[in-house]
């Protein structure tokens, strides 16, 4: 049998993997870089949490934050629409600090104390760490499923070029749209179970800081590929728990990971073994 | 009274932006890369200046100091971080210079502590009065120097032949080279120039805060990065402006959206709002 602390953990790992690939779905798949998805995390985080503590079914809560999530997800879209590349890495960053800054000043949802006492899961803790393996493993499905569908095709064109994808008639801004109502609807969902697990938010618990977290687990595992991201995620996760140094040195590490991948191996860990296969075929 | 004391206090504020984005900006005109890690040598400079302070006892030698050794980080910056990922497409070294940003902020709190510095003696802490209003000497410096070295900065650009050298390099790097520019040599002088200006600001924020810590970098600078937008990727004239007319409408916001947005959520607000309007920002020409 588990312990408290396996379920805890395979919680945890369920969550950010779910978190990991919906931002590799808005940058990996289609090439739009987020540097404030924690944001969406957030929203649903919150949804999900004040529907709960109104007295809502906890499906409910959780679904309801993802829509939400996805809702203003497809707003911060249209931003896409208007400004790329650089420009659109400062307005995603912009929309996180603009969420933190929001939320702290709003005292129905807490101001900066946020949610205590977020009720427990009725399915309890078992039950939630099924929930956030299951929704981990189908994010993962339908990422691969979409890799294969004319939506992930059209993903694919724009984020290598977008003018020649709008020249082989691809109607680039409904599927950027799509792309960011996906991806931030289902980090939305991981929110609602972020905060169904720890049962604790606060404005901060969204920042800067877990959207790097996030970008780290996407960039290390190599931008696009569904297996890495989640190898990543998972070790990512992991790493804190395990180790107390690694723990302590976290943001250390992820910022040394960030610079060494790019300046080593672009394509994370995904680039890094495709090469060594190719590598120990020659 | 009030509305122009807050105007005046904006325009401080606004200084301080205007010294940590010029050289953000004159990077991304010249290499087209956003330089997050520049907001790790605006809190070295801090560092630099109350460490310097209170082993000299002078703020002045603290603020020549810090100019100095963050300019010399910033060219180790762009030799060792930047100049190997120049070919890489943008998104490689935007990311590099995140991670790089956040180890940087890392290792200020390993090694200084995570609860910040203090002056032994704060300096610059007298007061003049003008037109009714009380001014910290502290506040004066900061918008001198901030006028000076800008000021300084147009000068160099427009009036002297290192200054023509980088702005052919700015305008068109092929064609400059092929007149027998040294590139290089210009991006390390602008590496130099932008960062010592970071230098600058960090020692007078950390005067006017009596306080350095190790995450005094991130709002300011990550701020910088809407300004620049603001003012139209790598236009000097334009990141002036910016930075000033944030700087006083966050003095006005801090009173009037209190209840509503944090301070700091009102820079990046504005960013959202102008760019969906402009998306080349203010001041940019359009693509």
């Amino acid at each position: 049998m588990i312990g408290a602390y396996e379920i805890s953990l395979l919680t945890t790992i369920g969550i950010a993997v779910t978190f990991a690939l919906s931002l590799n779905l808005v940058t990996g798949f289609c090439g739009q870089i987020s540097l404030g998805h924690a944001a969406f995390l957030g929203t649903g985080a919150y949804v999900a949490a004040m529907s709960v503590v109104a007295g809502a079914p906890f499906a409910v809560g959780l679904i309801a934050g993802g829509l939400v999530a996805a809702a203003v997800g497809a707003v911060v879209g249209l931003a896409s629409l208007r400004v790329r590349h650089d420009f659109l890495a400062i307005t995603t960053m912009g929309v996180g600090f603009l969420f933190v800054g929001f939320t702290r000043q709003q005292d129905w949802l807490g101001g900066e104390m946020g949610i205590a006492g977020i009720p427990e899961a009725p399915f309890g803790k078992v039950g939630l760490m099924v929930v956030a393996l299951g929704v981990a493993a189908a994010t993962a499905a339908f990422s691969v499923y979409l890799k294969r569908t004319w939506m992930g095709f059209a993903f694919d064109a724009i984020a290598a070029d977008e003018d020649t994808a709008r020249t082989v008639a691809i109607d680039v801004s409904r599927y950027k749209l799509a792309a960011f109502a996906l991806g931030t609807g289902i980090a939305g969902l991981a929110g609602g179970l972020y905060a169904f697990n720890i049962r604790f938010i606060a404005p901060d618990s969204f920042g800067f800081v877990e959207s790097v977290t996030v970008l780290a687990m996407v960039v290390i595992g190599g931008i696009g590929s569904v297996l890495w991201v989640t190898v990543a995620a998972a070790a990512l996760a992991v790493l804190p728990q395990w180790f107390q140094a690694v723990d302590d040195y976290k943001l250390l590490l992820y910022g040394v990971l960030l610079f060494t991948v790019m300046r080593l191996s672009p394509g994370g860990l995904a680039g890094l073994v495709a090469r060594l296969v190719r590598g120990v075929r020659q | 009274m009030f509305l122009v004391e807050l105007f005046v206090q904006g325009l401080i504020q606004g200084s301080v932006y205007a010294l940590i984005a010029v050289g953000l900006t004159l990077v991304y005109g010249l290499l087209r890369i956003l330089h997050v890690a520049h907001a790790g040598l605006f809190t070295l400079g801090g560092y630099a200046g109350v460490l310097v302070t209170n082993a000299t006892g002078s703020v002045a030698v603290a603020l020549v100091f810090a100019a100095l050794s963050v300019g010399a980080v910033g060219m180790a910056v762009y030799r060792f971080c930047y100049e190997p990922i120049l070919r890489r497409p943008p998104y490689v070294a935007l990311i590099a210079s995140i991670g790089l940003f956040i180890a940087m902020e890392e290792l200020f709190r390993i090694v200084f502590g995570p609860f910040g510095l203090t002056y032994d003696i704060v300096p610059l802490q007298g007061s003049v009065v003008i037109g009714g209003m009380y001014l910290r000497s502290a506040e004066l410096v900061t918008m001198a120097l901030a006028a000076v070295l800008i000021g300084g900065l147009g000068l160099l650009a427009g009036r002297t032949r290192i200054g023509l050298a980088w702005r052919a390099t700015v305008s068109v790097p092929e064609m400059a080279e092929s007149f027998g520019i040294d590139i290089v040599k210009v991006r390390y002088l602008n590496f130099f120039i932008g960062s010592a200006l970071a230098g600058v600001a960090g020692v007078m924020v950390s005067v006017l805060n009596n306080l350095v810590e190790p995450t005094m970098g991130s709002v300011a600078s990550y701020k910088a990065l809407a300004i620049i937008v603001l003012g139209g990727l790598g236009n000097v004239r334009g990141t002036l402006v910016a930075a000033l007319t944030l700087g006083v409408i966050e003095a006005y916001g801090t009173i009037y959206l209190a209840g509503f947005l944090d301070r700091d959520a009102i820079a990046f607000a504005v960013l959202i709002v102008i760019l969906m309007v402009r998306p080349q920002g203010l001041f940019g020409r359009s693509a």
